[in-house]
């Protein structure tokens, strides 16, 4: 699990593969709804979400939710299925303007994302909305590749991404696969309470 | 419901948290927050538990205590509700040749700026000793306690790094 390169989606050849081209959440045709965030230690945290049609009106509508979510959560820069308490391989992520972030691809979504390289692992300290009064230290590859598909037209995508990004996908794509951060944290005295910021 | 501080300290072994921690099982004692590390080669757990009376934890406990193998105290504390921890969270970490008072003069000053230490480690090994402290310090400080940090540091002829331990929330 920890540190796995998984290999690309069956069947698909390499040259499918685009970036996010000039997808905004606009496309998706629909406005979101805010939905409740759920916490741990709720079921949904630590089941592997189910692959997704990314083209069915379900995962279009997910998908518009997650953004609404997420942009109503403050300082949230990534939401996935499981954290609105559905079990699905689908997030949304958005570091924009984030002071850590270096490559920025803004506010995107993906379904079914794996990650195909993964390199430059570093420590740093996350916390999740779905654990909120708890912080870990966890080891994150800074240098990523993934591999999803975008909602709405299940367009392939590959995303190379670096640093806080790349922190944010792969905690992102953990969600999607029944994890959090407490499953990787890197010991026994890497675990923390959250501080309330003045 | 008792809320009770229990600490236990033995030569380390293999089973020490298991025999502990089964002995508060079954007397329905609920263990909340703890820390267990080897500290010099012994077993240390410093435990918070929820449940029977103190009295009780302690006699069952005794048995463990009366082979010489641990070493057990067991007190009702008053919980302090929901304090929230609130502050800047920082990293200061010190390490230099061992002498006597580096914690003492570090944490003063820590103390000094408002700062909260909520946790702390230190290491001897060989002549090389280490101190970690995780620190809440009120907004602002940081900049001029790391100066008087150094200074103190520097008159106990050791090193010190005072870092931001923010974590990125995802």
């Amino acid at each position: 699990m920890s540190g796995e390169v998984q290999g690309p989606e069956a069947g698909r050849a390499d040259g499918e593969y685009a970036g996010l081209g000039d997808w905004t959440p606009e496309a998706l045709g629909v406005a979101g709804a805010v939905r409740p965030v759920v916490a741990a230690p709720h079921p949904v945290l630590s089941r592997a979400g189910e692959t997704v049609d990314p083209t069915s009106a379900e995962t279009v509508r997910l998908a518009a939710d997650l953004i609404a979510t997420m942009r109503v959560s403050p300082g949230c820069v990534g939401l996935a299925a499981p954290q609105v308490g559905v079990s699905a391989r689908v997030f949304a992520v958005d570091v924009t303007g984030h002071p850590k972030a270096v490559t920025v691809h803004g506010t995107f979504v993906l379904c079914n994302a794996t990650v195909v390289e993964a390199t430059r692992w570093k420590a740093g300290r996350e916390g999740c909305m779905s654990v909120p009064d708890l912080t870990g230290d966890v080891k994150r590859a800074s240098r990523l590749v993934v591999e999803g598909e975008l909602p709405g037209t299940g367009a392939p995508v590959r995303l190379v991404t670096d640093g806080f990004e790349a922190r944010a996908l792969q905690h992102e794509i953990d969600h999607c696969a029944g994890l959090l951060f407490l499953d990787r944290v890197a010991g026994a005295h890497a675990v923390y309470q959250r501080k309330v910021y003045l | 419901m008792n809320e009770l501080a229990i600490t236990v300290i033995g030569r380390d072994r293999p089973g020490i948290v298991a025999d502990v921690a089964e002995v508060l099982s079954r007397l329905g004692a609920n263990l909340t927050d703890s820390t267990m590390t080897r500290l010099g080669g012994h077993f240390a757990m410093t435990l918070i538990c929820v449940g029977p009376a103190a009295a009780e934890v302690e006699a069952a406990l005794a048995p463990l205590a009366a082979e010489g193998r641990l070493l057990a105290t067991v007190r009702a504390v008053t919980p302090d509700g929901e304090t929230a921890l609130r502050g800047e969270p920082y990293v200061m970490a010190v390490h230099g040749a061992d002498r006597m008072g580096i914690v003492a003069a570090m944490t003063r000053v820590l103390a000094d700026f408002g700062g909260n230490v909520t946790d702390l480690s230190t290491r001897l090994t060989g002549a090389l000793y280490v101190v970690v402290a995780e620190v809440d310090l009120p907004p602002g400080v940081a900049g001029e306690l790391a100066g008087r940090l150094e200074r103190v540091a520097a008159e106990l002829g050791v090193e010190v790094t005072l870092r931001p331990a923010d974590p990125d929330l995802l």
